[in-house]
């Protein structure tokens, strides 16, 4: 079977939880090689965490000027590898890095591109959810492989132990793909909490929290359901909480087991960032705000007293 | 400086949107049609730049004839002027194919900085800054909450999952913008009044030196094989608290094993 290469995602010496669900539906499409892109010893922490989803082979791709500058490093690369493997198809996370060196691969190798999939069947039809969540399409590459970016969260990864193989690639990245140089990278605090997009349990909070100070309700919840915060964009437009937590047609699309909405009335711009969430829960005091049309739960109510009384009896519950 | 802002006309993403039922595009016909939101900040920003240094910014639309409208009130913003790529045998154009005719009608513009917004609300694929790039050979510097401007030197703050990163490139360079990066102004009277005077250049594929069988469905790298509406979610059950309501409310996450 001809290998299916799955970029990889990771973060601090760390697989993401994307690239385990890349590599679960890569197994379906042929052999699942991983690719790892980033500095020296970059793949050697990631290795086995590849081989228990089902890698069979590694490709190590490392050098300081795949970290070292935008994007386009990485899909020189990349584009060297399919030329020279020839996959059955390619796979990257559908996050704003994934989906660049999609981009860059597609004109690089003038080959099709599908973003933001959420199943791909061994037949090369792609499915993809649109118009914040409304509309469902079937899809296909029609020049070139499958290249497809999947959207985190999309199925359950589920291991296939083994070994992979390690291959090392020979990095040489061109002068013209490093012009847009990454000279210092910030981390804000998030603390231990799971990163947004792929978390099973999103609590978000709106409007109605009311203030910064007031989003520790939703952080203490969260906490307690082991979630991630999520934020609407009126309440990071107030400055209640950081901007990368805004959930919506203007910030991240999330698609978890569990979705909380606190104080969010429901606006079409926050619903594209979450309608497609397996469960619903909304509180909030307005009985006709329209979040209620998509809760499995809704408790018309003061959150100030919903919230905390909630979190004393998972506490109880513990 | 001179400065090219890529805007796009897209549905109104607060209003329901389709996708036509016999060839699979966006339905733009029924649709009412906007800015794409994420391209006034880059328009605002190109403001801010060219009133600091000077220069000029002009807008770059590829759409049907009725994009012309929202080219109009791009340049009531204030923009000097712009370019409309407008040809019939565009529709049905894939990601690859509009970055080619693009990248064509930059290649007429002589721009040091090509702004656009991040992503669009209809098609969210955010691939067209890099493929611009890729193709035109100058750098990128995407995903911007903030853009600063030394002579020839740009750097970004990009906005990542874990903070952000400082990312620098020299000019000629693509940069697209978060809508974090500043509020974008309302058009004034006498702007809406002057951009009804300013020029819009219209550009064929001819004029661009690119094929009718590269672009449109028959240059397509891509197709729809079918689309449906997915069923809208529909309410469950919906309490009010009467001083029970956290409890109930964890009552039912404990039925459906969350708790």
């Amino acid at each position: 079977m001809a290998e299916v290469l799955v970029v990889v995602e990771h973060s601090g010496g760390e697989v993401k939880k994307v690239t385990l669900e890349m590599l679960t539906l890569a197994r379906e499409l042929g052999t699942p090689a991983a690719v790892v892109l980033g500095g020296p010893g970059t793949a050697a922490p990631l290795h086995d965490k590849l081989s228990e989803y089902g890698a069979a082979k590694v490709y190590a791709g490392e050098s300081d000027d795949l970290d070292g500058y935008l994007v386009a490093p990485k899909a020189s690369v990349l584009a060297e590898l399919v030329r020279s493997t020839s996959p059955a198809a390619v796979l990257l996370g559908s996050t704003q890095e994934g989906k660049e060196i999609a981009g860059r691969l597609a004109v690089k190798l003038d080959n099709g591109l599908l973003t933001d999939v959420v199943g791909l069947s061994p037949d090369g039809v792609a499915t993809q959810v649109v118009f914040a969540g409304s509309t469902i399409v079937k899809s296909r590459v029609t020049r070139g492989l499958p290249l497809v970016t999947v959207r985190p969260n999309s199925l359950t990864p589920a291991p296939a132990p083994g070994t992979a193989e390690v291959s090392t690639l020979d990095v040489t990245v061109d002068e013209s793909a490093k012009l847009a140089r990454v000279v210092d990278r910030k981390v804000e605090a998030k603390g231990a909490r799971p990163e947004l997009t792929e978390a099973s349990v999103v609590v978000s909070g709106g409007r109605g929290v009311g203030s910064a100070d007031n989003f520790k309700l939703v952080e203490e919840l969260a906490d307690l359901l082991g979630g991630a915060v999520g934020a609407s964009r009126a309440a990071t437009d107030s400055g209640f909480y950081p901007h990368q937590f805004q959930v919506g047609q203007t910030g991240k699309t999330v698609s978890p087991q569990l979705y909380v909405a606190l104080g969010i009335s429901g606006a079409i711009q926050h619903r594209a960032g979450m309608q497609t969430s397996k469960t619903i829960v909304a509180v909030n005091k307005d009985a006709e705000a329209p979040i209620f049309e998509l809760a499995d739960f809704g408790v018309v109510g003061d959150l100030f007293k919903v919230v905390p009384q909630a979190a004393e009896e998972i506490r109880k519950r513990k | 400086m001179n400065i090219v802002v890529l805007v796009k006309q897209v549905p109104d993403s607060g209003a329901e949107r389709n996708l036509r039922t016999d060839d699979n595009t966006v339905d733009r016909g029924s649709a009412s049609n906007v800015i794409n939101e994420m391209d006034e900040y880059a328009i605002e920003e190109a403001l801010r730049i060219q009133e600091a240094h000077g220069g000029e910014v002009t807008i770059l639309t590829m759409g049907p004839d009725k994009a012309a409208e929202s080219i109009r009130k791009a340049l009531s913003m204030g923009p000097d002027k712009a370019v409309h790529v407008v040809d019939d045998a565009l529709h049905g154009s894939c990601a690859l194919a509009t970055s080619k005719v693009l990248a064509a009608a930059l290649g007429t513009l002589n721009a040091d900085l090509v702004l656009c917004g991040a992503e669009s609300t209809d098609g969210r694929v955010q691939v067209l800054p890099h493929m611009l790039a890729e193709r035109l050979g100058v750098a990128a510097l995407t995903g911007a909450r903030k853009l600063t401007v030394d002579g020839s030197a740009l750097t970004i703050e990009r906005q990542t999952d874990e903070g952000y990163e400082v990312v620098t490139a020299q000019t000629p360079a693509v940069v697209s913008v978060w809508d974090t990066i500043n509020e974008p102004r309302y058009p004034s009277f006498k702007g809406i009044m002057a951009a009804k005077k300013k020029p819009v250049q219209t550009l064929s594929l001819s004029d661009l030196g690119v094929a009718p069988s590269e672009v449109g469905f028959d240059g397509a790298t891509s197709a729809v094989v079918e689309h449906s509406k997915r069923p809208p979610r529909s309410g469950g059950q919906k309490i009010t608290d009467e001083g029970e309501g956290g409890v109930k409310l964890v009552e039912f996450l404990a039925t459906e094993k969350f708790v």
